[in-house]
This record gives structure tokens, C-alpha cells and sequence, in this order.
């Protein structure tokens, strides 16, 4: 893994802090003190031998010096820059801040994620508050009887001459709307109280709930655990909505492992290799389930993003080096749209993702129709990509991004609004 | 004061108040009678724009929740209409972002919920006044 900028920086630190001269951490890595100063101010990039063996020198880990250890940082960044548009920073130094300030940088991002759940909750309060049918029936009772009792009482308190059965008239009206309001205004009271939390208002976004709930579950269950349903894990979710996406989830990931069980599928992995359609004509499955199963497998570390007819990602299991897209739309050479585009024909790429340094991916991507009310009912659409990683770069690979927004590509044919990369460089 | 006369007399101008809550159409229609107009009531949207096609009132009253058709569709209907297009229309609405749609919709004026007798009374003789 070739080093990107950032790790000269940082390689510089971790000497400087262990008190090394340059000469010497040369000498011992066995390169020239001129090329270490080239690969400290971020000149040259090293990787392989020499990358490990300055590791080693300096006592780093390796892993701590490749970019995807920061990727998720300098992603969040770039995230909030998008959003805040008008903002001018030095987008050419957010590499180096990552590296220099990890600390700083992830409050930053934390900090956005909080910016943007709060923003999530003023809206849902106000949608609430303008649309709530329950909030709005019960004001306009209360408006209305309180319209009534404000106009009866003026009648009767300042019409001299009301003959009497005017009167009686208008007090039975008052006492009868005079009720009405208690009740109206009893049943507001206990709406507004309901002491619900943000979460379970929809404050939180579900889908991101339930993929955190399945990130601390390694992106996969036991097949023995998944019959019971996990009622308690699901339980501790916040929205009612999480809980639902999450029993959906286990639902589906129950039915795929009874298609297909563990201990089988893995000997036939073994022998096909993660060929969807190989598999799924093994167990006489749909090629959507075995590319669920395969990406439950821990080993495999592959990605893989699922979506509707509209091109919404319904479910997005992260690979590292292929970010994909909290908000809104996805990159849209994906071949996965491809695939939504074509269904039931297998489409099959070699991709390398904008701003990762090259790095290229296997992707396969396949979309089935479903008829859930039969013949004459709405057709529906899912397609699934697979991201396996480690797929040596070619010539002919899909240059793709994850969205418009945060990716560096130019000349982009398919571009839908300008990135602040290249605006910035 | 223009076309008031004592009640029961036949020159009054007439009133068509179109509600659906029957006391505030009591109220309503008690105080405007009193200062001498000729007031008839309504409580369905449905029957609204029959209704407004044969009595050819002087001014309309509208809720803007009503049963059947609601005030703010009877208003646009009225409008589009070249006999009522210029018929003095007055909405009595609960919430401010109704008062926008009624008034983007034509309505004359605005009565906001809950009003009191005072505004409604000095409403409707300005208007009958035009």
C-alpha cells in the first residue's frame, strides 16, 4: 500500500518525537538521509520493504501509517465542507490536519454528525408541529370550542335585553363547550407529554441504527442465534423504526441461512470462490442471497451496498478504501446502477474509487424483480453490488467515486454538481 | 350604515354563514341578527355552492374546516365563477398558514380563532360597507 501524503508528515513527527536524526533512521532503514527528507515532506511516496522497515525502525505500526486509518477522518471532513457551503478552507492541507491533529479533526467530524442529528431533529419537530394530524385535530378542537365559549360569554355578559330563553340557550351552549375544552385541552397536554425520546420520534435516521447495530456485530450473525430473533438486542434500539428495519434484517438474514447454511457454504466458497452465480446454482438460490451470505463472511471483508427501483441505498456495508455516501445519492457510474438498469444480467468490474490512491476493486452487481402481489402488482426492483477488495489495477478499470460532492475526479461525464475537491485545487 | 334595517325586515342585507359547530354558528348568527342583518346558516361544504348560486347572499361566511368540501375549495370555486367572483367572502381560520392559502386563494378578510364578537361585528359592516 503505497503511502499518501499525510504519513510523511507523520513519519516526520514520530521520528522527531522518538529524538532520531535523520541520518540514522536512514542508515538503519538502509535508504539515503536525502530520500527519507523526500519522503518526510511528502516528495516521495514509499510503500512495501521500505515502508515496513520504517516502521520498524520507529516503532510504528504499519497500519497506523496507511491512509485508511485517517480515511474515515478526512471523509467526515470533506463531508462537512460540502455541507457548508461559502465556507473557505484550506482543502490542500486536510490531509495534514488529519495527521497532525487526529484528535481535533475527529471532534470536528463528531461534532458535525451532532450538527447534522440536530438539524434531523428540528426538521422532524417541525414537521411535526406543521403536519402532526393528532397535534392539529387537537388545537383545532381546542380553538373551537374555546371560538364558542369566548363568543357565547360575551353574549350573555353584555346583552342587556337576552330574553330568557336566549339565555338558557346560551348557557347550555357554554357548559357543553366549556367540557369540550377540558377534554381538548386534557388531551393536548397528554400528547405533548407522551415523554417520548428524540430517537423514537425518528430523530435519529433508522437505517444508520441499525447498520452502527450491525458494524458492532461484525456485519453478521451465528446462524444458530438468528431463529430467535435477538429480541433484546433489538429491543435496546431507540426508534421504533430501527427496531422494525433491524427484525426485517434478521428476518432476511434467517431465511438465507436456511438457503444456505454456513458450514456448506463455506466449503463451496472454498471451492467456487466468491462467484455469486456459481453458488447461487449450487443451492438453487437467487444470486441476492448468496451475496448477502458472502458478505456475512468475516474473511471475505467485502462490501456491499443494496438498492430500490429509485436507486436508494437500502443497505450499505462499508469496505475500507471504498466510502460510501451518508447522505443522498451514490456515485452514479456504480455498476450497481448498472445492474438496476439491466436485470438479471450479472454485471462484473474492476472499479478504482476517486481519492484512495488507486486502489481497485472487484465489484460484481446483479438485480432481480420481485412481484410481491403477483401478476398484475407493482413490479419492484433490487440490486445488490459486491466490493471485494484487492483487486490488482487495471487499464480497464471504472473510475468511479463514492458522490459528486466529496470526489476529485474532473472531466467527470457523469457529474451531477461540482465537487469542492476540484474546486478547491 | 348600509343595508341594515331591523331584523325581519325584508330590505336587510343577507348573510350566509357556513360552519360546521353549531354554537359558534349560534353565537354568530345571534349577534350579527341583532345588529340587524338577515342571517341563514350552513354546516356542509357540499351544499356551499348550490346554496350560494340560490340565495345570492351579500357576503359569505366560510370556516375553513368544514365537512364535505372544505372552505378553502369552496372559496377558490367561488372565485372562479364570473357570478361570484366579486361576492364579499370572509374566512374564519385557526392557523396562520391557512390565512395564506385563504388569501392567495381571494378570500376579503380573516377572522382568526377563537375571535371575539367585537371583531367579527366590525368586519362585517366594514365589509358590507364597501
Amino acid at each position: 500500500m503505497p503511502l499518501s501524503a499525510l504519513s510523511g508528515t507523520r513519519l516526520r513527527e514520530r521520528r522527531l518525537a522518538a529524538g532520531l536524526r535523520q541520518s540514522d533512521v536512514a542508515a538503519r532503514v538502509g535508504i539515503s538521509a536525502s530520500y527519507l527528507n523526500l519522503i518526510e515532506h511528502n516528495r516521495r511516496k514509499v510503500g512495501g520493504a521500505v515502508l515496513d522497515r520504517l516502521a520498524d525502525v520507529l516503532g510504528v505500526d504499519r497500519a497506523a501509517l496507511a491512509k485508511g486509518s485517517d480515511a474515515a477522518l478526512v471523509e467526515g471532513l470533506q463531508s462537512s465542507v460540502a455541507r457548508c457551503a461559502g465556507v473557505v478552507v484550506e482543502l490542500d492541507r486536510l490531509e495534514e490536519l488529519v495527521s497532525r491533529f487526529p484528535g481535533w479533526a475527529g471532534l470536528l467530524v463528531a461534532l458535525d454528525a451532532r450538527v447534522q442529528s440536530l438539524v434531523r431533529a428540528i426538521e422532524t419537530l417541525n414537521d411535526r408541529m406543521t403536519h402532526d394530524p393528532h397535534l392539529s385535530a387537537s388545537l383545532h378542537e381546542v380553538l373551537s370550542s374555546l371560538s364558542s365559549v369566548r363568543a357565547t360569554a360575551a353574549i350573555l355578559a353584555e346583552t342587556d335585553d337576552l330574553p330568557a330563553d336566549w339565555t338558557a340557550r346560551f348557557h347550555r351552549n357554554l357548559h357543553h363547550d366549556s367540557e369540550r375544552l377540558a377534554v381538548g385541552a386534557e388531551a393536548l397536554v397528554a400528547y405533548l407529554d407522551a415523554g417520548s425520546t428524540m430517537a423514537e420520534q425518528g430523530i435519529a435516521a433508522p437505517q444508520e441504527e441499525v447498520e452502527d447495530w450491525l458494524r458492532s456485530r461484525g456485519w453478521g450473525f451465528e446462524d444458530a442465534a438468528l431463529p430467535d430473533g435477538l429480541d433484546s438486542e433489538i429491543a435496546a434500539l431507540a426508534s421504533t423504526a430501527a427496531r422494525s428495519l433491524a427484525r426485517d434484517h434478521l428476518a432476511r438474514a434467517a431465511a438465507d441461512a436456511v438457503a444456505l447454511p454456513m458450514v456448506g457454504f463455506v466449503a463451496a466458497v472454498t471451492r467456487h470462490g466468491p462467484d455469486p452465480f456459481a453458488l447461487a446454482e449450487a443451492f438453487a438460490c437467487d444470486p441476492l442471497v448468496v451475496m448477502r451470505r458472502l458478505a456475512g463472511l468475516a474473511d471475505l471483508g467485502a462490501g456491499l451496498v443494496v438498492c430500490d427501483a429509485s436507486g436508494t441505498l437500502t443497505f450499505r456495508k462499508p469496505t475500507v478504501g471504498f466510502p460510501l455516501p451518508r447522505f443522498g445519492a451514490a456515485c452514479p457510474l456504480w455498476p450497481l446502477y448498472a445492474a438496476l438498469g439491466r436485470p438479471l444480467h450479472p454485471v462484473e468490474a474492476v472499479v478504482e474509487m476517486a481519492g484512495q490512491g488507486g486502489r481497485s476493486f472487484r465489484v460484481v452487481a446483479w438485480a432481480s424483480p420481485r412481484h410481491p402481489f403477483g401478476l398484475r402488482g407493482p413490479e419492484l426492483r433490487e440490486a445488490a453490488m459486491l466490493v471485494l477488495p484487492g483487486a490488482s489495477g487495471s487499464a480497464a478499470a471504472i473510475q468511479i467515486g463514492s458522490s459528486c460532492r466529496v470526489c476529485p475526479r474532473t472531466d467527470c461525464a457523469a457529474r451531477r454538481e461540482p465537487s469542492i475537491l476540484s474546486a478547491a485545487g | 350604515m348600509v343595508g341594515r334595517t331591523a331584523p325581519g325586515e325584508p330590505l336587510s342585507q343577507h348573510v350566509l354563514l357556513i360552519e360546521d359547530e353549531p354554537n359558534i354558528a349560534e353565537a354568530i348568527r345571534f349577534i350579527l341578527t341583532r345588529d340587524g342583518w338577515r342571517v341563514s346558516l350552513l354546516s356542509d361544504g357540499n351544499a356551499a355552492l348550490d346554496r350560494v348560486r340560490s340565495d345570492r347572499p351579500d357576503l359569505v361566511i366560510l370556516d375553513h374546516m368544514l365537512p364535505g368540501m372544505s372552505g378553502l375549495e369552496i372559496l377558490t370555486a367561488l372565485r372562479a365563477d364570473p357570478d361570484t367572483r366579486s361576492l364579499p367572502v370572509m374566512m374564519l381560520t385557526a392557523r396562520g398558514r391557512d390565512r395564506a392559502m385563504a388569501e392567495q386563494a381571494g378570500a376579503d378578510s380573516f377572522m382568526s380563532k377563537p375571535f371575539s364578537n367585537a371583531e367579527i361585528l366590525a368586519e362585517v359592516r366594514s365589509l358590507m360597507a364597501r
